[in-house]
């Protein structure tokens, strides 16, 4: 946690949430969307779901009452200084303290096994994973809150209590718009168990009940909005801008990384390159979405949620480098199941944002960040010495021979990253290639993920969790 | 079924390796032979404690830094005859020339971050390579804390070995040492090189306490001068360990250069082994000829010795150190206050006492105080301890015990005490803490308190969260694990009153105090409420420390 007490410098996001608050605050309900003249859009306009507006309003209230000029429309833009600063940081501090680590910590006593040290050790493992400190104290947002709403949604699920689970789901949702990427794991899960129960009986008011909370919460965080069909639609528009192309800058997904090799984004039009992107996300989220729907079991509900989100990762369309963050919240719920691979996505997850970090000034802290995490997993997790057992999954499955990972390979991976770090940050690139280093940082980092998404796939589907690993509490 | 097996299988194998330990009559020391193979989690504890290390690069730093970054650019830039002659800045070289040797080592890494922080002109310099620079250097060189606090974790003395790592005594002690707050703070945020200075000092420390460890260690006599020899250098780097100098040249003379003891405990004349006297002070005297031989020859001894003791400084620092002068100084404030009202005094010199800068200023009813009458306070202060260990020598554990009363003696009477200067009792006296159960209460009181007077050297608005969180991790670790180790409650409850007040005075000071009129007035009253606060709470531990020493009776079983 103390980690979370370092003060590298801000940028955009820094602005744009402390003027969301100065929006929000000043302006009446049905401005907050719409360009004014008190509401500029093109300067950091809000462009998240209600519940991110409301959080804004929050902040926006406390601030004033701490010091009015944080808050001043129009004078405050760009505002900084150093109280501020500690109260911005404090806001997310106590957002992370309040959703995500509870979630965490009940997330490992509830819903994983072993003994009550292993469960500590996978605790401190989780709150360590060094992207998310990092993006959210570093380079400043709040997906603690996102993420951590999603993850009570994953609890409540897991612990048997479907309407509650959705509810926070639904919260997520409306928090950040990205959270789809965890929605068809939830649904196909939620399906299933209605269809095992019986459609006839059980199963049905057990969809009516769940289909009525999604409706209610959706309602009910969209309220002031449903005055006016114009207010819903123009939320939406600003929520999934589609002009804005299949990619911006460098991400580690397939769109980028093929883009080295074929110029998508100028062959083909932008209605072209949204369908294209849509039918490969959902080809790749198809066979993990189908498998949950025949077997919903909180094993396999994790499995999906890596392989969905991973999926709208790398395919879908107009991906930012932060949205990693969602495949990685599964991932590390898998880190006291296989730790190998757990460990491996979350370090090429941080390494793949390396462009991102060394915008902000964060090199120092990510190096510090990351290198603990690497030690302290595999210390704790003893991570490598499990690798060579049937953690792995795939002792079956020798039709997929570059599958089979090994401590060796994990090393050398972890090496030629903190080579590539060092390079990026010391070495200055080739005139004719300014991008050479973001560019290998990207591909690098997309074939470490595409690798992982097909390993967990092959998991998924291949492997039922040995039966020392079922969980009682899984839902019959 | 099977895990049960195993687990009576290996403790029963663990009974039959105890009842031979046993039987050979050497099981406290063989501990470190027998833990041995599970030293793993040492080096995950070092590096947990370098990485949040690096995490504070980008910190606020006090002007400490510049003073280094000065040194760095006088000792790399100039001739060693200008050393100390150089006064540019006012931060002058004011340690000693093995410290000055430190600085010239590391300004030739420096040139590879950034030649421009080596140049003497460019006062205040601090480019982010300069920062990164000396913050590593500081990581860097506490690789000598982090070997000392294993060695003197190895030579920790246990009674029951079949518990839990995390309430073995060695783990403690190496979690008290190597995440002490304080040195955390004062190194890592302030910026000073205390981890590498009490590295040595522990280091030296440790080599004491392994003598008698024949098993693992079985060339016992050169420890102690191993550890003379460290001692002698570490005095050299800073002086302000001639403090401890008495415990150490006592102990050595008495415990090493005596080798017989009278049946009745008193020391036998006729012992002197006159071979070890000499091999003792020719190392004392070859190192302190290689640090001032040159200056000496140079006819700098004068100058040198000018920077190193100015006495030209006030009796206290800007920030009152707890101890007996802010007592008393208070205490002289209470009367002339009292007696203006009385109307007993008449027309006293309006004293600012600490007023920003450094500066001298007079006692309006009680006597002023003068360096020398300092020095003498702390050598009678001194003076009693020594001589308990000359006249019944307790061992290393006494030696120890007398430094860390010597540390404490020039912290309370000193002459321009600075606050940071309570670790140098704090740190030694966490490897008494873990043997003792009554050491253990008196170093929860004085670690807490002396730590939270630290808090006054970390001033600006963003570093608020990190000393709270890390005191609050450092103070609840010692109490529940000192609370494990001895199974049950070590303070009474007017210490844990006490310490609660702490919180309180805190609160006072920073949340109430700035809402109240008088803050424009009176601005230095919660720097003085601080200090006169914490100054109980030393002396007090001061006290019961000193009464351990003395106390006959309880004699800590020799090794």
């Amino acid at each position: 946690m103390l980690h979370r007490a370092g003060k590298p410098p801000m940028f955009g996001d820094y602005e744009a949430q402390r003027h969301w608050q100065e929006i929000t605050y000043n302006l009446p309900v049905h401005e907050w969307y719409f360009n004014t003249t008190d509401n500029n859009l093109n300067y950091w306009g809000l462009d998240y779901p209600p519940l991110t507006a409301y959080h804004s309003l929050l902040c926006g209230h406390v601030a004033s009452l701490i010091n009015p000029d944080w808050v001043e429309l129009h004078t405050s833009q760009g505002f900084e200084s150093s109280a501020h600063k500690l109260f911005m940081r404090a806001t997310v501090l106590i957002a992370d303290l309040l959703m995500y680590v509870p979630a965490v910590v009940l997330y490992c006593f509830y819903l994983s096994e072993g003994s009550n040290r292993k469960k500590v050790c996978l605790v401190l493992c989780i709150l360590l994973y060094p992207g998310l400190i990092l993006i959210d104290y570093g380079h400043f947002q709040y997906n603690s809150i996102s993420l951590g709403l999603a993850l009570w949604g994953v609890l409540g699920l897991g612990l048997g209590w479907d309407m509650l689970g959705s509810l926070a789901f639904v919260l997520a949702v409306n928090y950040k718009q990205m959270e789809l990427y965890h929605s068809l794991p939830f649904f196909c899960y939620l399906l299933g168990k209605c269809f095992k129960q019986g459609m006839a009986g059980r199963g049905l008011f057990l969809l009516v009940k769940i289909a009525v909370t999604v409706l209610v919460t959706f309602t009910l965080c969209w309220l002031p909005f449903l005055t006016d069909p114009g207010q819903v639609l123009q939320v939406l528009h600003r929520l999934f801008p589609v002009g804005r192309g299949l990619f911006e800058d460098k991400v580690a997904n397939t769109w980028c990384s093929l883009n080295v090799l074929i110029k998508i984004k100028t062959i083909l039009s932008t209605d072209t390159q949204l369908y294209l992107s849509l039918a490969a996300t959902l080809l790749a989220a198809l066979p993990s979405s189908i498998k949950l729907l025949t077997k919903p079991t909180l094993w396999q509900f994790k499995l999906a949620l890596v392989n969905s989100s991973l999926a709208f990762f790398l395919f879908s369309f107009q991906v930012h480098e932060k949205s990693i963050l969602l495949p990685a919240l599964p991932v590390c719920l898998l880190l006291g199941d296989l730790p190998l691979p757990a460990v491996w996505f979350l370090q090429a997850s941080t390494f793949s944002m390396l462009p991102l970090f060394l915008k902000d000034g964060l090199f120092v802290p990510y190096a510090v960040t990351s290198s603990a995490f690497v030690f302290y997993s595999v210390y704790l997790l003893s991570a490598l010495e499990h690798s060579s057992e049937e953690e792995l999954q795939l002792k079956s499955l020798s039709l997929l021979p570059f599958l089979s990972q090994s401590p060796g390979q994990f090393y050398l991976s972890v090496a030629a990253m903190a080579g590539l770090s060092f390079m990026s940050v010391a070495l200055a690139p080739p005139a004719r290639l300014p991008d050479l280093f973001p560019l290998l940082v990207s591909v690098f980092s997309f074939l470490h993920f595409l690798g992982l998404l097909l390993y967990f796939n092959v998991v998924q589907i291949a492997e039922p969790p040995s039966p020392r690993r079922k969980n009682p509490k899984k839902t019959e | 079924m099977r895990s049960a097996n195993q687990i009576e299988r290996r403790r029963q194998r663990r009974r039959r390796r105890r009842r031979r330990i046993l039987s050979s009559g050497l099981y406290n020391t063989v501990m470190a032979a027998s833990t041995a193979d599970s030293w793993s989690w040492f080096p995950a504890l070092a590096l947990g404690v370098s990485f949040l290390k690096c995490l504070m690069i980008n910190s606020y730093h006090s002007t400490d830094f510049e003073v280094h970054r000065n040194w760095l650019a006088i000792t790399h830039s100039l001739p060693v005859s200008k050393w100390y002659h150089e006064s540019t800045s006012e931060w002058t070289l004011d340690y000693p020339p093995l410290f000055a040797w430190f600085e010239y080592g590391l300004s030739h890494v420096a040139q590879h971050f950034d030649k421009k922080m080596l140049v003497v002109q460019n006062l205040g310099y601090a480019s982010p390579a300069t920062v990164l620079f000396q913050r590593l250097s500081v990581i860097a060189t506490d690789v000598v804390f982090i070997y000392a606090v294993r060695e003197c974790c190895r030579s920790v003395r246990e009674e029951k070995g079949s518990k839990d790592l995390l309430v073995r005594p060695y783990f403690i002690l190496a979690a008290l040492l190597l995440w002490n707050y304080g040195l955390l703070i004062v190194d890592h945020i302030h910026f000073q090189y205390n981890g590498f200075l009490c590295g040595i000092l522990l280091l030296s420390v440790a080599r004491h306490l392994q003598v008698g460890n024949f098993i693992t260690f079985p060339f016992e006599q050169g420890r102690h001068l191993e550890g003379a020899f460290l001692f002698a250098v570490l005095l050299n780097l800073k002086h302000i360990y001639l403090y401890i100098a008495p415990a150490y040249g006592i102990f050595l003379l008495r415990s090493y250069c005596f080798t017989k003891d009278n049946t009745d405990g008193s020391v036998r004349w006729s012992s002197l082994s006159l071979v070890r006297l000499i091999a003792l002070g020719s190392i004392v005297i070859s190192v302190c000829a290689l640090s001032f031989g040159p200056f000496i020859a140079m006819g700098q001894l004068p100058q040198v010795l000018s920077r190193l003791f100015p006495f030209k400084r006030g009796l206290c620092h800007a920030y009152w150190a707890p101890n007996i002068w802010a007592l008393y100084n208070v205490v002289d404030k209470a009367l002339s206050v009292l007696g203006l009202r009385l109307k007993l005094l008449a027309n006293l010199p309006k004293a600012s006492m600490t007023g920003g800068l450094v500066q001298e200023f007079q006692h309006s009813v009680l006597p002023s105080v003068s360096p020398s009458a300092t020095l003498i306070c702390t050598l009678v202060s001194i003076l009693p301890a020594v001589l308990s260990i000359w006249r019944c020598p307790r061992g290393a554990r006494g030696f120890l015990r007398c430094l860390v009363v010597c540390a404490l003696c020039s912290f309370m009477f000193g002459w321009h005490v600075h606050e940071k200067a309570i670790l140098m009792a704090i740190l030694p006296l966490s490897v008494l803490a873990v043997e003792s159960r009554e050491d253990a209460g008196i170093f929860l009181m004085l670690a807490t308190t002396g730590h939270y007077s630290l808090f006054p050297l970390l001033f600006t608005a963003t570093e608020m969260p990190t000393k709270v969180l890390l005191i609050l991790l450092f103070t609840l670790y010692s109490f529940t694990s000192l609370k494990k180790l001895f199974r049950g409650f070590l303070l009474n409850t007017l210490e844990v009153t006490y310490l609660l007040g702490l919180i309180a005075v805190e609160i006072i000071c920073e949340v109430v105090y700035p809402l109240l009129p008088w803050k424009q007035t009176l601005p230095f009253v919660t720097l003085l409420a601080k200090s006169v606060y914490c100054s109980l709470g030393v002396s007090y531990s001061f006290i019961r420390l000193y009464l351990s020493i003395l106390r006959p009776t309880d004699k800590p079983k020799e090794l």
